[in-house]
């Protein structure tokens, strides 16, 4: 069994891979939910068009969305100069810039599991609360969370797997350097194109089989600790 | 207490014109559905801004579109029990009910949900949610929960509508005992004359998004303007003595007694009586053999002929006035006349409540 044993690059790559794809999920979800939020219950001028922006990475191939991220926030792009002139931040060929890659391109599928299920909730829930003394805010935070907290999983657990798979626009945007932005399906792709890497890009396939089968496993294990707790009449 | 509100407000083809004023115990809104009672408590709550309006409550505007204050819902302090419960059902019943509580100010929350709880008879329920309780269950929770807000007004909105009469019968002790041991005003929403009959001090009808009366139960219940078939009189008595095993109370009236079917009364309760006029018949004789368990003796107060064949008696018993309602050709056949001593029939079944 020894073409099992995964090496030390493997390894990295895989934890790359696990870090990138949850702090993707985790910086994202709060501008998910208010973005999500906003298009649900909105009503402004260019909201269609803020619905569009957010779903070109779904529409766009992913080396175009990586394009752009290189132009933007690029050491010379736009936004990219001025991250690093002012705050220090460099994004370009760096793991962070990789999971701004991924949280970008899971962005609409975590955006759009939200919004549904803000779609869903009984206005009229909120309207009681308000009654009882409740301001905006704290409805936000006692009613509709809670409410929606299933759709919030599940969007999460989206984002989360396609953080994990996300190919195109990282290398396009970090390229491919081992143990910086080397991820997973990176790693894998660099192993096919060496002679005699089948079985790491075996291994590296069963570890993803793996990952994805258990945030699948462990999203229906929330979704039934949640539904147990709230019985929608 | 005080409460002025008066608003007009369009919505779509509807226009709500309406206003009253009240001074506390409970003010009912009562008119048929569509009538703009709803819409009306809306705007008293804040669910929704008319255009022109004003609300005042003990001196403070809560509404005045003329200066352009509007408190928003969550800083009225009104509690609102909504036609549908609209528990959160992602609480316990016992956080539910403390939910409002934990925003009310704590110097006006009074520690009072051990008595709340008991008031309503829902200690039972306490652990469970809200998706496995009964239509009735959850009524009553909902209004401990606006309760324990320490609501200055409680806003009822049509409370029972959705419920079957079992599930009314079950809930309105509960209210009659809420009005008679809490301090808070409430403004009650109903399209059931028997409902207003039983829990109102005042009521305020309505019709097309218009106030078109105002006045205690026993006189705005029995004029023309009701619905007619559940226009009668609301008599005020006493619940003197019950009949367990053929389920049934006695309540003292001014000088009569009337035998009414049991739900939930207690010794010694006051509680009001609606007797629709069209369930009373008039006798000139003391009818023998006869089922019906009230035969109330008296003098004819007045004779109301509405020209289609009917006519209104009003019969005078003891302090009390009961209304019949019977046809032209029976007052002429019994010769009624007023001051003739007559016998109001009623059957106590009638009197289900």
């Amino acid at each position: 069994m020894d073409w099992l044993a995964l090496s030390n690059e493997e390894w990295t790559a895989i934890r790359l891979s696990l870090k990138v794809s949850a702090v993707a999920t985790i910086v994202s979800l709060p501008f998910g939910i208010l973005v999500a939020y906003l298009l649900a219950r909105g009503k402004f001028w260019g909201k269609s068009i803020l619905n569009g922006i957010v779903h070109l990475p779904l529409i766009l191939p992913p080396v175009v969305t990586g394009f752009l991220l290189l132009i933007l926030f690029g050491r010379r792009g736009v936004i990219g100069a001025f991250l690093n002139e002012y705050l220090g931040i460099v994004l370009s060929f760096r793991w962070t810039g990789a999971a701004l890659a991924c949280g970008i391109m899971g962005f609409p599928l975590m955006v759009r599991s939200i919004r549904l299920s803000i779609e869903a909730v009984d206005r009229k829930l909120e309207e009681a609360a308000g009654t009882l003394g409740a301001g905006p805010a704290w409805v936000f935070m006692t009613v509709t969370l809670p409410l929606i907290l299933p759709g919030v999983i599940a969007g999460m657990i989206l984002a989360f797997a396609k953080a994990m798979g996300e190919f195109g626009a990282t290398i396009t945007f970090v390229s491919n350097i081992p143990g910086e932005t080397q991820t997973l399906s990176a790693a894998i792709y660099t192993f096919t194109q060496v002679p005699g890497g089948d079985a790491g890009a075996m291994r590296l396939t069963l570890v993803a089989i793996a990952i994805s089968f258990a945030a699948l496993l462990a999203s229906e294990f929330l979704a039934y600790l949640v539904g147990k707790r709230v019985h929608i009449e | 207490m005080t409460l002025v509100v008066n608003a007009r407000q369009t919505l779509g083809e509807f226009v709500l014109d309406a206003g009253f004023t009240s001074d506390g115990g409970v003010t009912a809104l009562f008119g048929p559905s569509g009538s703009g009672k709803t819409s009306l408590v809306r705007v008293i709550a804040g669910l929704s801004k008319p255009e022109h309006g004003r609300l005042v409550v003990d001196g403070e505007t809560l509404l005045d579109t003329e200066s352009r204050i509007f408190v928003p819902k969550h800083k009225r302090r009104f509690g609102y029990v909504f036609q549908e419960s609209r528990l959160f059902p992602h609480l316990s019943v016992s956080q539910n009910l403390a939910y409002g509580r934990w925003f009310a100010p704590k110097t006006t929350a009074p520690d009072n949900f051990d008595r709340i709880v008991e008031l309503l008879g829902i200690g039972l329920l306490l652990d469970r949610r809200p998706g496995k309780l009964s239509g009735g269950e959850k009524q009553r929770v909902a209004i401990g929960r606006a309760l324990l807000s320490a609501p200055r007004l409680l806003l009822m909105d049509e409370p029972l509508a959705a419920l079957d009469d079992q599930r009314k019968a079950e809930i309105l002790p509960y209210l009659e005992r809420l009005r008679d041991e809490t301090t808070t005003p409430i403004v009650y929403v109903s399209h059931s004359v028997s409902e207003v009959a039983r829990l109102a001090d005042k009521v305020v009808i309505m019709k097309d998004g218009r106030v078109e009366a105002i006045g205690m139960p026993s006189e705005v219940l029995s004029m023309p303007s009701t619905d007619r078939r559940d226009a009668g009189a609301v008599l005020t008595g006493v619940v003197e003595t019950i009949d367990i095993p053929h389920r049934l109370a006695t309540i003292r009236l001014s000088q009569a007694r009337i035998v009414v079917p049991n739900a939930h009364a207690e010794e010694g309760r006051s509680v009001r009586v609606h007797i629709p006029e069209r369930e009373v018949m008039v006798a000139t004789r003391r009818p023998e053999g006869l089922s019906a368990l009230n035969i109330l003796e008296g003098a004819i107060a007045a004779i109301e002929p509405d020209g289609e064949g009917m006519a209104r008696i009003r019969i005078r018993c003891g302090g009390d006035t009961v209304l019949a309602r019977i046809t032209a050709l029976s007052v002429e056949r019994l010769d009624l006349k007023l001051e003739k001593r007559v016998f109001a029939v009623i059957k106590t079944v009638a009197l289900e409540r």
